[in-house]
């Protein structure tokens, strides 16, 4: 079986909104790519992707698995630059391995 | 960029309107959440808390070993932490049948005499009243499949699962009413995971207090060092909620940050 992935540039994740960033990262990893995001997701659209991922869980589709590298403090500490953000379908993907500047991940198709 | 701006205005609109609540409208409770991944004892913590200040025979839910066994979150009111009833001249008023010898020194606190006012300046220090919110597990996925695992038939396993994704949700929501967060992580486990990342980061820009205890410190492959390491930005309280090992320090650090 392949395993698709689609590695995303800052400038089109830029362009987009919070709620689309998010609907295009579940949309791809439900249809079994693993999405890798150049300049990532903030921890608070992190989280409204769990959120949203647990109102797509089914039998199918038991969920994501989800890595990235923590986010820098910006200009006075307020402002945080988010790094890189790796999202896959939780029967596909596996982080065996991170750090804060490491990610080491399994992917297995069944 | 204009998202980023918009974020920007919120997050400082965030801190402003977190600051005047606590300079003008302080609250009597503070509303703690216990958060982390499932399995991590948060339940144990709540019952440990709740046994050592309330009652000892009140559970606020049960702990079994099955993952998602908390898939709502239950909150419980008034939970006064007073750490000033273990060391000063107390007499305490110990459950029925008990001897005086194994009372709780913490739970119905009386003072001998009448405080003066630089002792209830100092007790006031030392006490913070608390609602415990005890909140399900967060994860990114939820399988049937562990749940048979434990032996629950596919009916119920499937049903538990569905129930177990709403409590996620719920714990996030919960999010908008905390006042600060007891973060609990297994000790025996890697603790730098998305899930606690995320958590910690989403604290971090509401400006949420939080201690990350690092339970199961009674366990022989247990190691707190790491997550002392991981997240050293924060204060790590290592903890065995189930034997109640090192809880005073942990209610030390929190009468100290959630005030």
């Amino acid at each position: 079986m392949e395993i698709k992935m689609d590695l995303i540039s800052e400038d089109k994740i830029i362009s987009m909104t919070s709620i689309e960033k998010l609907r295009f990262v579940l949309d791809g990893v439900k249809a079994g790519k693993i999405v890798i995001l150049e300049g990532g997701l903030t921890s608070e659209e992190q989280m409204k992707l769990i959120e949203l991922t647990m109102t797509e869980v089914n039998e199918d589709f038991p969920g994501i698995e989800m890595s990235g590298y923590p986010s820098k403090k910006g200009f006075l500490n307020l402002r945080r630059k988010t790094r890189l953000t790796v999202v896959g379908p939780a029967r596909v993907m596996r982080t065996i391995r991170r750090d804060r500047d490491l990610i080491s991940a399994l992917i297995s198709a069944i | 960029m204009m998202g980023d701006e918009k974020k920007l205005r919120k997050r400082r609109k965030g801190f402003l309107s977190r600051l005047i609540r606590v300079l003008f409208f302080r609250k009597i409770s503070a509303k703690i959440g216990i958060y982390g991944p499932p399995n991590a004892g948060k339940t144990t913590l709540a019952n440990r808390i709740i046994h050592t200040f309330v009652d000892e025979n009140i559970d606020i839910g049960i702990s079994t070993e099955i993952p998602h066994e908390t898939r709502r979150a239950v909150r419980h009111e008034g939970i006064l932490i007073d750490l000033k009833a273990k060391s000063s001249p107390y007499r305490a008023c110990g459950v029925v049948g008990r001897s005086p010898t194994v009372q709780n020194p913490y739970l119905n606190a009386i003072p001998n005499s009448p405080p003066s006012s630089t002792q209830r300046l100092q007790e006031a220090k030392a006490k913070l009243k608390i609602d415990i919110v005890d909140t399900p597990g967060l994860a990114t996925k939820i399988d049937f499949h562990d749940f048979m695992a434990y032996g629950l038939d596919e009916a119920e396993a499937k049903k538990r699962a569905k129930e177990a994704t709403e409590g996620v949700i719920e714990a996030i929501k919960w999010l908008d009413d905390i006042d600060g967060v007891v973060l609990l992580m297994d000790s025996t486990e890697d603790p730098y995971t998305q899930t606690n990342i995320v958590i910690i980061g989403n604290l971090e820009a509401r400006g949420i207090p939080m201690v990350i205890a690092a339970n199961k410190i009674d366990l022989v492959d247990a190691s707190p060092q790491r997550i002392i390491d991981a997240f050293p930005q924060h204060p790590v309280i290592p903890i065995s909620a189930l034997k109640g090992d090192n809880m005073e320090d942990l209610y030390e650090e929190m009468a100290r940050d959630f005030r």
